[in-house]
């Protein structure tokens, strides 16, 4: 490991100050999963952990009726995947969780350093992504909130400023008669990177779609929407099912590599658009 | 305050239900921190990043990647190595699973998945099979076939009925 130093932030404003006087090369520290294995191999310049660890809105899990879902950005996946209201009302964010790494892995990792992390292939972004997520940033100039289907610009780059980090992720209480769901695709059952993942949250009225929200990964530089057009204000069918998967696919830009082809990429897109539909839709009328 | 030379810390930890105070290293993992500064050697290193399970302890009772810890991070906390299994009287029932269905070979794999079935069975005393191998799936052995892993950690379970 290359030399550096820990320190342990007892506070919000205590860790932007520590981000802020260590500069380029202090990093924040919360499950570490990703970021204590890229120090070791050197593919990051660390001087300094700043550990948030111990700071209580960073560890939070906070459900209301009337408010929503609250999790702190460091609070780890076991306890996400665990919780029972958040299986019930937010079960697109049990199933990533559920899958990130091992159990081990779950142990430490959180939703705040795989969204920071902002890898194309995040399994839990395209989760909150359509969940209508929000990230509470805390930085320098104080608080802002991002939507986190804005916060990742590229492979591995977002919109975090010098200084700034994620404190929290917010979920608005999903309405009535609604559902979400969230799929990958790997070659092995577990610990692996997808290939493909989807998520989706639906409303309906009736049969009729009132509002839907799709996220995509793995498939493109970065996570992404799809439009949703050929859904909202219609019947939920084989055919407006079958629509949705071909603007998913249209939305696409995968590339090839090991874990997958272009080709298969986009046909992953179309099918895992309409699985993660089919799957919300059920959870809707349940 | 420099910040391009590592400095040495005392970690001070509740080890397998022993206070346990030592020098380590800012740069140390908690893996390296328990074998090469405690002597604790029952966590092995496979991979170093957290695909093996080989070093797998329980911080707080919770199973995690002592490779993806670092020890600074474990100031006052309480941690299970394999060392902590065992009681003076014997080996743990799950231990003596073990023993009992040849659920080892070379070995290198053991600790850490004596570890997670341990923590495993702790959460959820009556896994199914599914369960079992999907909570195991970050601990990989290179000799058995899993099967007699798997068969091993049923079987403590079973035991527990008793
Ligand atoms: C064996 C293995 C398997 C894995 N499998 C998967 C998988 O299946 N799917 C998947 O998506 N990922 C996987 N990962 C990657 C990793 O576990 C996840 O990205 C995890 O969610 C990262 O969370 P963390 O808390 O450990 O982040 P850390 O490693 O602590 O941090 C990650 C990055 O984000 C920054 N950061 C962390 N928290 C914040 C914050 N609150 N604000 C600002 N910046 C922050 C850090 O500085 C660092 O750059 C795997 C990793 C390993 C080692
Ligand atoms: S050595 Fe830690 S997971 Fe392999
Ligand atoms: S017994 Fe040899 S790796 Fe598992």
């Amino acid at each position: 490991m290359q030399a550096l130093k820990y320190a342990r932030a007892s506070s919000v404003d205590e860790a932007v100050q520590m981000l802020r006087d260590g500069g380029p090369n202090a990093k924040v520290l919360a499950g570490g999963t990703d970021i204590i294995v890229l120090a070791r191999e050197r593919r990051r310049k660390v001087e300094l952990f700043v550990d948030i660890k111990h700071i209580a809105e960073v560890m939070a899990l906070e459900y209301d009726a009337t408010k929503g879902l609250t999790v702190g950005s460091a609070t780890p996946l076991y306890r996400v995947y665990n919780d029972a209201n958040i299986l019930k009302h937010f079960p697109a964010l049990t199933q990533s969780a559920h899958v990130i790494g091992g159990t081990a892995i779950q142990g430490r990792a959180s939703l705040g350093g795989n969204l920071a992390n902002s890898g194309p292939a995040g399994d839990s972004i395209t989760a909150m992504m359509a969940l209508n997520g929000t990230a509470l940033i805390a930085g320098p100039g104080g608080r802002r909130e991002v939507k986190i289907d804005e916060f990742c610009t590229g492979p591995g780059q977002n919109v975090l400023q010098a200084g700034e980090f994620i404190v929290s992720l917010h979920f608005p209480h999903p309405a009535a008669h609604s559902g979400s769901a969230w799929e990958r695709f790997i070659p092995r059952n577990e610990m692996d990177i997808a290939v493909a993942n989807s998520g989706t949250y639906l409303v309906l009225d009736g049969d009729v779609v009132t509002e839907a929200r799709i996220a995509l990964g793995a498939v493109g530089p970065k996570v992404f929407m799809v439009p949703v057009d050929s859904l909202v204000g219609k019947p939920l069918t084989d055919e407006t099912i079958a629509a949705a998967g071909q603007a998913a696919k249209a939305t696409a830009t995968p590339i090839d590599d090991m874990r997958g082809s272009i080709k298969q990429r986009l046909h992953l897109s179309d099918i895992l658009t309409q699985r993660t539909i089919r799957a919300a839709a059920e959870r809707a009328r349940a | 305050m420099t910040t391009t030379n590592s400095t040495h810390f005392v970690l001070s930890a509740n080890i397998n239900g022993e206070r346990l105070e030592f020098l380590a290293d800012e740069r140390d993992s908690l893996l390296e921190a328990l074998r090469e500064r405690a002597g604790i050697r029952g966590p092995k290193e496979g991979c170093n990043n957290g695909n093996c399970g080989a070093c797998s302890v329980l911080i707080e009772g919770v199973l995690v990647n002592s490779c993806l810890v670092m020890a600074a991070e474990c100031q006052d906390a309480n941690i299970t190595t394999v060392e902590g299994l065992a009681s003076p009287e014997g080996l743990s029932p799950l231990q003596q699973c073990f023993l009992e269905e040849a659920a080892l070979q070379c070995g290198i794999c053991t600790p850490g998945f004596l570890v997670a079935s341990t923590a495993l069975l702790e959460e959820n005393p009556h896994p199914t099979e599914e369960e079992a191998r999907f909570w195991l799936a970050g601990n990989l052995c290179r000799c058995t076939g899993y099967d007699k892993i798997i068969r091993a950690v049923l079987k403590a379970a079973d035991q527990k009925d008793a």
